[in-house]
This record gives C-alpha cells, sequence and structure tokens, in this order.
C-alpha cells in the first residue's frame, strides 16, 4: 500500500471521527408542536355533494384567473371554461370525484363514488418551510398557515419538489412565474372573514375553524351512530350556520392528523383514503430529518470550523513553514 | 526524482476547428436563453410541477460540480497532505473546477424563475439557514470565488506580475483551504438536497447517510477526471500521459468507491429495503447500472500489474465517472417519483443548454492552456495546431 493512500484515509478517518462526534453535541431538530392557536379546515367527504362551489369562490377570493381546461371529447379538442382537473399555478383548490365501477352509491367502495379535496395542508412541520432558501414560505407561528411571500421568492421550485403532498405549484407559463398554494385566506381574516371555500360550502363538507376544536368535531361525529341524523355546524366552528344531514360511516383513519408530522387541514372519508390518491406518509416529518441532518453538521459551525482549522495548519505548513514557493514544483519526496 | 516541468502556456491558435464548432453549440444555447427568458421556463423546458428539477440540476449542478471535484480533492492532496507528485495536476484540475462550477452557477441561474432576485439568497433578512439549498447555494457562490483566487497565480505569472505573486503566496494558504472546505460541505448537502423529498424518492436512494454517499462518490468522480482530462490532453496536445501519478490516484479513488459501495449496502440493508433490490423497478435497475460501474475499478485494478495500464487506468476513470453521473441523474431524476401521472424527459432546449454549458467548459479549457501556464511544459514539444 502506498503511503500516501495510508496517510488519506487517516485524515479521512479524523475528519468522519470530528464529523460523528458533533451530532452529539447538536440537539436533534425538536419537532414543532401544533399552536394553539392553529386555524385550519376539516373536508368531510361523506358531507361533500360535489358541488364544487367552493372552487370559483376560491379564485374569486384569491384573484385567480379562470383556466382553460382541453377536454378531449369525440376526437376534437375543445376548451371547456375553467373546469380545472388539478391545482395547478391558477388553481389553490380542486374537488375531486373518485368513483367505481357503475360510480351508484356514494361512500362505498364497490360500484361507488367519493369526493376529496385537494389544497394546502398546512402542515405543522412543513417541507416547503424547511425547503425555501429564501423565507418565502413561512408558518405563523400563532395560528400555523404556511403563506408564501412572492416578494422574497426566487423561483427556485425547491418548495415544488419538496412538498409530499404536490402542492404549491409553480406559473411555467410566464417570465414572471410564482409559486401559487393556498395560505389559508389569511388575507381575508382581518376583515373578520374566513376561507372563502368554506364559507360558501352548503353542506359544511369544508368546515374552518381552530384545529383543536375541529378535532373535537371529528371525535364527535365518529361517536355518533352512522345513518343517523344530526346537525352539522357550516361555514365556521362557533359559527350561526348549520347543516342537518346524515352522519357518515366514516373509516377510522383521519388524514393528516398523523402525516408527516400532523396537519392543520383534517379529512374525514366514507371510503378508504389510498382510492382517493392520498399519499401514504410516514409521522416523521422529512423536514425533522433534514434539518437534524443539516444542525447535526453545521451546529454552531464547530465541524467545519474544526475542519478549516485542520486545513489551514496543514497548506500553511506544506505550503508557507517548509519554506517552499506553494505553488513552483515542490520536489516530489515529502522532506 | 526528479522535480517537475513548470507549467507553461501551451500556445498555438485559437481559432480552429474545435473552438469554432463549441462556440456554435454557445450561440446555440444562446437563443434558447432569449427564449427563456422572454417567454418562461415552460416554453423551452419540460419542467412540470411534478417534475420541477430536470436536467439543468441534476446534470450541470449535481454532475458537473461533482466531475469539477478533481480541483479540491487534488488540492486536498498536493497541499494539505502534501504529496507534492500530484503537483502537475493541480492547475489543470483547478481550471477545469473553475469551469464547472461557472457553468453550474450559471445554470442555476437561468433555472432560478425569479432570477432578478436571486440576490435574496444572500441578505441576512431573506436567508434561510435551515434550508440545505441555501447552503448549496452559498458554498458554491463562495467556492467560484475561491477557485479564481486559487488560480490567481497562473494569471499573475503570465503577466509577470512578480510582487504580486508573492505576496499572494504567502496568503495562498487560507484560500486553499476554504477550497478544500466548501465542496466539502456542499458536495455533501448536494445529496442533502433529497432527504426533504422524504418518501417522494425511491427507498433505494432515500438516505440519511445521502452526505457521506455524494461526498465519498464526488471524490472519486473529481480523480476520474482528472485522468480523463490528462488522457485527452496527452493525446490531443501529444504530450506524455503522466501514468504513474494518476494510478496513485485512482488507488485512493477506487479505495473511496469501495467506501460508497460498502456503505450503500449496509445502508440498504439497515433500512430494510433489501428487497427493493430484487423487486423489478426502474431504480432497481440503475441502482445495480451505478453499482456495476462503480465497482469496475474494484477487479479492474485489483493487480498491481493492471494498475500500471494506461488502457486498464483510463476504464477504470470512465467507470467512475459513469457510475457517478449514472448515480445522480437516478437519485434526481428516476427515484424522485412524486405520484402517478407526472413524466419527465428533457427537452430540445433543455439539452442545448446543457451542451452549451459543456461547450463552454472545454471552449474554457482550450483557450486557458493555451494562454496561461496550467499545463506543465512538454520538454520537446511539436504542436500542430
Ligand atoms: S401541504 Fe405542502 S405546501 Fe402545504 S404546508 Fe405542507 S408542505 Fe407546505
Ligand atoms: S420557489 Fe420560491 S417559495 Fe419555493 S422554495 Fe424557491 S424561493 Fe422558496
Ligand atoms: S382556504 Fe382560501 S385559498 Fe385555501 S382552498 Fe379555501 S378558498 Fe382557496
Amino acid at each position: 500500500m502506498s503511503l500516501d493512500r495510508r496517510d488519506f484515509f487517516r485524515l479521512a478517518a479524523k475528519t468522519a471521527a470530528c464529523a460523528a462526534a458533533t451530532p452529539r453535541v447538536a440537539e436533534a431538530r425538536p419537532s414543532p408542536k401544533l399552536p394553539d392557536e392553529a386555524l385550519g379546515l376539516l373536508f368531510d367527504g361523506t358531507l361533500c355533494i360535489g358541488c364544487r362551489a367552493c372552487m370559483p369562490a376560491c379564485k374569486e377570493a384569491n384573484g385567480m384567473p379562470a383556466e382553460r381546461t382541453p377536454l378531449e371529447a369525440n376526437g376534437q379538442t375543445s376548451a371547456v371554461w375553467d373546469a380545472p382537473l388539478d391545482i395547478s399555478g391558477h388553481t389553490l383548490n380542486v374537488i375531486k370525484a373518485w368513483r367505481d365501477g357503475t360510480g351508484l352509491t356514494k361512500d362505498v367502495v364497490h360500484d361507488g363514488y367519493a369526493f376529496t379535496k385537494q389544497s394546502c395542508y398546512h402542515c405543522v412541520d412543513p417541507s416547503c418551510v424547511s425547503a425555501c432558501p429564501v423565507s418565502a414560505m413561512t408558518k405563523d407561528p400563532v395560528n400555523g398557515i404556511v403563506s408564501y411571500s412572492v416578494d422574497a421568492c426566487i423561483g427556485c421550485r425547491y418548495c415544488v419538489a419538496a412538498c409530499p403532498f404536490g402542492v404549491p405549484r409553480f406559473t411555467y407559463d410566464t417570465p414572471k412565474p410564482v409559486i401559487s398554494k393556498c395560505q389559508l385566506c389569511r388575507h381575508r381574516l382581518a376583515n373578520g372573514e374566513f376561507a372563502a371555500c368554506a364559507t360558501v360550502c352548503p353542506t359544511g363538507a369544508t368546515l374552518f375553524g381552530k384545529v383543536k376544536e375541529l378535532k373535537a368535531e371529528i371525535a364527535r361525529r365518529r361517536r355518533l351512530t352512522p345513518g343517523s341524523t344530526t346537525t352539522f355546524p357550516r361555514g365556521r366552528l362557533g359559527g350561526t350556520d348549520s347543516y342537518v344531514g346524515r352522519v357518515g360511516r366514516y373509516v377510522p383513519r383521519v388524514y393528516g392528523e398523523r402525516e408527516i408530522g400532523g396537519t392543520q387541514v383534517l379529512h374525514l372519508s366514507g371510503v378508504p383514503f389510498e382510492l382517493l390518491d392520498k399519499p401514504e406518509l410516514p409521522d416523521v416529518a422529512p423536514a425533522a430529518i433534514s434539518e437534524t441532518i443539516q444542525h447535526g453538521l453545521y451546529y454552531g459551525l464547530i465541524a467545519p470550523a474544526t475542519f478549516l482549522g485542520i486545513l489551514v495548519a496543514a497548506a500553511r505548513r506544506n505550503m508557507i513553514a517548509a519554506g517552499k514557493n506553494p505553488d513552483a514544483n515542490p520536489p516530489a519526496v515529502k522532506p | 526524482m526528479t522535480a517537475h516541468a513548470a507549467p507553461a502556456p501551451v500556445g498555438g491558435r485559437l481559432v480552429t476547428k474545435t473552438t469554432v464548432v463549441l462556440a456554435g453549440m454557445m450561440l446555440a444555447m444562446g437563443a434558447v436563453l432569449v427564449l427563456r427568458l422572454v417567454y418562461g421556463l415552460g416554453a423551452v423546458t419540460n419542467l412540470n410541477n411534478g417534475y420541477p428539477w430536470g436536467l439543468w440540476i441534476a446534470w450541470d449542478v449535481t454532475i458537473g460540480t461533482a466531475l469539477a471535484g478533481g480541483g479540491f480533492s487534488t488540492a486536498l492532496l498536493v497541499y494539505v497532505l502534501n504529496r507534492g507528485q500530484y503537483h502537475p495536476l493541480i492547475r489543470p484540475a483547478l481550471l477545469a473546477a473553475l469551469l464547472g462550477y461557472l457553468q453550474a452557477g450559471l445554470s442555476v441561474f437561468v433555472d432560478l424563475g425569479r432570477w432578478w432576485d436571486f440576490w435574496h439568497i444572500f441578505w441576512p433578512t431573506y436567508a434561510q439557514p435551515s434550508s440545505v439549498l441555501f447552503e448549496v447555494a452559498l458554498c458554491i457562490m463562495a467556492y467560484i470565488v475561491i477557485l479564481m483566487i486559487e488560480l490567481l497565480p497562473a494569471v499573475l505569472e503570465r503577466l509577470h506580475w512578480q510582487n504580486a505573486r508573492k505576496r499572494l503566496d504567502r496568503v495562498l494558504f487560507v484560500f486553499v483551504a476554504i477550497g478544500v472546505l466548501l465542496p466539502t460541505m456542499h458536495q455533501s448537502s448536494l445529496g442533502t438536497l433529497l432527504v426533504v423529498f422524504g418518501p417522494q424518492v425511491h427507498p433505494l436512494y432515500q438516505s440519511n447517510l445521502l452526505p457521506l454517499l455524494f461526498l465519498t462518490s464526488t471524490v472519486g468522480m473529481g480523480y476520474a477526471a482528472v485522468t480523463i482530462e490528462a488522457a485527452i490532453s496527452s493525446v490531443g496536445l501529444e504530450r506524455p500521459f503522466e501514468k504513474e501519478i494518476l494510478a496513485k490516484l485512482l488507488a485512493i479513488g477506487r479505495g473511496l468507491m469501495g467506501l460508497f459501495l460498502f456503505v450503500r449496502l449496509c445502508d440498504v440493508v439497515y433500512r430494510g429495503a433489501l428487497s427493493h433490490t430484487y423487486t423489478p423497478s426502474l431504480p432497481m435497475f440503475t441502482f445495480w447500472l451505478e453499482n456495476a460501474l462503480l465497482s469496475v475499478p474494484l477487479w479492474l485494478l485489483a493487480s498491481k500489474k493492471n494498475a500500471q495500464r494506461a488502457k486498464y487506468l483510463f476504464l477504470s476513470a470512465m467507470a467512475m465517472a459513469l457510475g457517478g453521473i449514472v448515480y445522480r441523474l437516478s437519485a434526481f431524476l428516476v427515484a424522485y417519483q412524486t405520484g402517478a401521472g407526472w413524466s419527465y424527459f428533457p427537452s430540445l432546449g433543455e439539452l442545448t443548454v446543457t451542451t452549451g454549458l459543456i461547450a463552454f467548459e472545454v471552449l474554457g479549457v482550450i483557450v486557458a492552456v493555451r494562454l496561461l501556464p496550467i499545463l506543465p511544459a512538454a520538454p520537446e514539444r511539436t504542436l500542430t495546431p
């Protein structure tokens, strides 16, 4: 074995030892808790009647343009006015329908159909916020709303790639692009209004409120007998509007309760969430893992500073102290 | 052993068939970039909301800078580990590194949707240090500056500014040290970039050890690139192939690739992803392809005799570089699966920009070695332009 190789690995081992020692100094990045006053939405798919009133309401509230949706029919492509099939750079909220076989009965798996909502989940530990290099994605410490600042954004699309729900969308079709995502209508809160989608929902399928109270409402619904009649709050929790309807036969899972550390938008459903294209996600937030690695390696810049110290000392010895002209042909053999 | 010949400009004509073709490729890139600026990214790329990062990030940045890794891994050997025998390689490696990083920086810049605000990354009120991308961007920018300083002696020599040269020599060690630290940081972080994607990255690729895997493969790829460049310039410029030195360099690279493969296998087992190594999928295929390529030097250079043969060295270097390329492309584009309905394949426009940037690098090398003292002077040079 050549001498250089041994030396190289000795240095590599030293460096690795330094690096390995640092994570012990640095705490694993703690997982954030749901803020006490966190605001959010409850989407109860068993109440949704698929009217899609929330879609144009969302557009109007957020000043989003209508979209032309190409529709293939009879071998021809026509343009249907604003019937987006998915969220996009110009659409923050869509209601999607799932169906099986004849699609006759609501909320059953065989020959049934169901509705689901797609919009931002306002994660407790959001990947988009962790990813954004310029603080354009931020999470409000009080109400937990994840907002976007176009003035800060540089359009790198790391948030688009990072969000496990595929929520942030980029406008590729313009030279002055932006990121589009639901910000829980935060601009309406100041006027005493709330999420436009929840405001217009006729059945309370989309319900706005404090996440803690929404969770209590979920627990209440799940205690009721499926098929019985009950009064559902409509619009927002604690408001005066209500809707009398049937209690759904819920699947046991509440989507958003534990996905990547929990979210502030929670979904109830009558059919399994896999059918509704909801991604299967771990409980631990990828943001927490990523930041634990970053903070572990760079905590207080101890590891980089130590490494730099070693490098400077070694380079100084070899380039200056030895009295050599650093860049002009040192002898091939170490003195 | 004798001292090495001092670096000297190669000289010769700048306008040749090759350089004209390269300039043409850059012109084509320029045309695409004009379209990009006027009509937006969608007009020239196949990027979409399922694949927001494409060729320009996966190739130009993660591969372009890894192949430029020879700059810091050779500096580490020469100046930090005091391996003087590698000295003839240092300036060519630094030059390749500078050009590689410049093209990566340029690529990121045109990839940014809101490029006019790119300075936000460096602005304290915007900076977000927990973001992996923040660190990568900062380190890459800083490293470009460091590389320029590291190459400054060549320029000063050329200008015969001996005093400035001497003064720079006294502090150069600081920049050399930073020039090893920064790539160590951001090359590992290029791997960490994927961690926040969580389950969107295939289990064969998603790992908490991504920073280590990216770092080890970068150093190996860097040595491979130095070898390949040396081989090409020995043929193209008719100068001796520094076989002994390169053999030692590749021996280190070989060790690192062995380490890479070992760590990766242990990690796959530890994470319980072993079943994915035989469950047919595209990531499974690329996983085996890159591992096979990276293991080529392990057996090709196994015997002392073969480890000295120019052909074997060149083949090993090619396999290492290719393996690293496949690894990065698959980690960022193949293993990144963001749900049904999304697909991505680079557009002609994206390819034109990437090839234009490669042309920029090659042209940069040609012009620089002809004008500046980069390559060691060949004793009796009979150069036919
Ligand atoms: S759903 Fe996506 S965009 Fe919304 S907060 Fe979570 S990570 Fe961010
Ligand atoms: S695209 Fe904008 S918001 Fe998203 S990560 Fe990049 S800078 Fe942040
Ligand atoms: S909260 Fe507002 S922005 Fe979000 S989906 Fe509802 S209407 Fe749209």
